[in-house]
């Protein structure tokens, strides 16, 4: 399931309804992503993320599917902030859960990597020094390589 | 044809959407940007360098090569930062 939108998320109220009556599921694994207070040397009072609706709920329902044909989880969950968030603030909340850990914990993985290269989110920093768009990290390419077939 | 612009490239551009009506013999992605690039100093800037612009298709991400037609959406964005 993919959610894009402004408001903060439950950690564990989303688990709860996640997982609710599922007593199959034996792992649940849960990655939240949240607002750094620097990047660098410079210090970041907020960030405002913007997306392209539309395309960020279908490029998410792609990545979904992926993991799904990957690993055989039993329930998954992608929550995607947008808008001004300030540090400490919850950005992301990705949730799989699997019948073992082992394919909660790789498909998580994977979920985070592909979004970070693949959902269409643009950060703007708020700096000392005026607004500063972030650009793309050659690690997090790197990292969403390990997972092509 | 509908175009999207998002982040820096919106910000130089200065408009984040827009209806034109392509020439004829603009038939690919790579067609449309240099079409663009001569519409004026704004747009060059912008698409100046190429390695930094990503475009997708009816939302879908395509290569440079990627067919265009009238009653396409076509979005131009930055490398994406999200997560």
């Amino acid at each position: 399931m993919i959610r894009v939108q402004r408001d903060d998320f439950d950690v564990g109220a989303e688990i709860a309804r996640l997982t609710k009556g599922r007593h199959e599921i034996g792992g649940i694994v849960t990655f939240v992503g949240v607002v750094r207070d620097a990047a660098g040397a410079d210090r970041i009072g907020a960030m405002t993320l913007e997306h392209y609706p539309g395309m960020t709920e279908k490029q998410l329902g792609e990545i979904e599917a992926d993991a799904r044909r990957r690993w055989k989880l039993e329930a998954l969950l992608i929550v995607h902030r947008y808008g001004r968030l300030e540090p400490g603030e919850r950005i992301v909340l990705v949730v799989t859960a699997a019948a073992h850990r082992q394919a909660a914990f790789e498909a998580c993985e994977f979920l985070v990597d592909w979004l970070k290269t693949k959902a269409p989110f643009w950060k703007l920093e708020e700096t000392d020094t005026g607004p500063r768009w972030v650009e793309a990290q050659s690690g997090d390419d790197e990292a969403a390589k390990r997972w092509v077939e | 044809m509908k175009l999207l612009y998002f982040a820096w490239l919106r910000a130089k551009i200065g408009t984040a959407e827009e209806t034109v009506d392509v020439p004829a013999g603009i038939t690919t992605v790579g067609h449309l940007l240099e079409w663009l690039k001569a519409r004026g100093p704004r747009f060059a800037d912008a698409l100046q360098d190429a390695s930094v612009v990503r475009v997708a298709v009816n939302q879908d991400y395509v290569p440079w090569d990627h067919p265009v037609q009238p009653g396409d959406e076509v979005a131009l964005f930055p490398p994406v930062t999200g997560g």
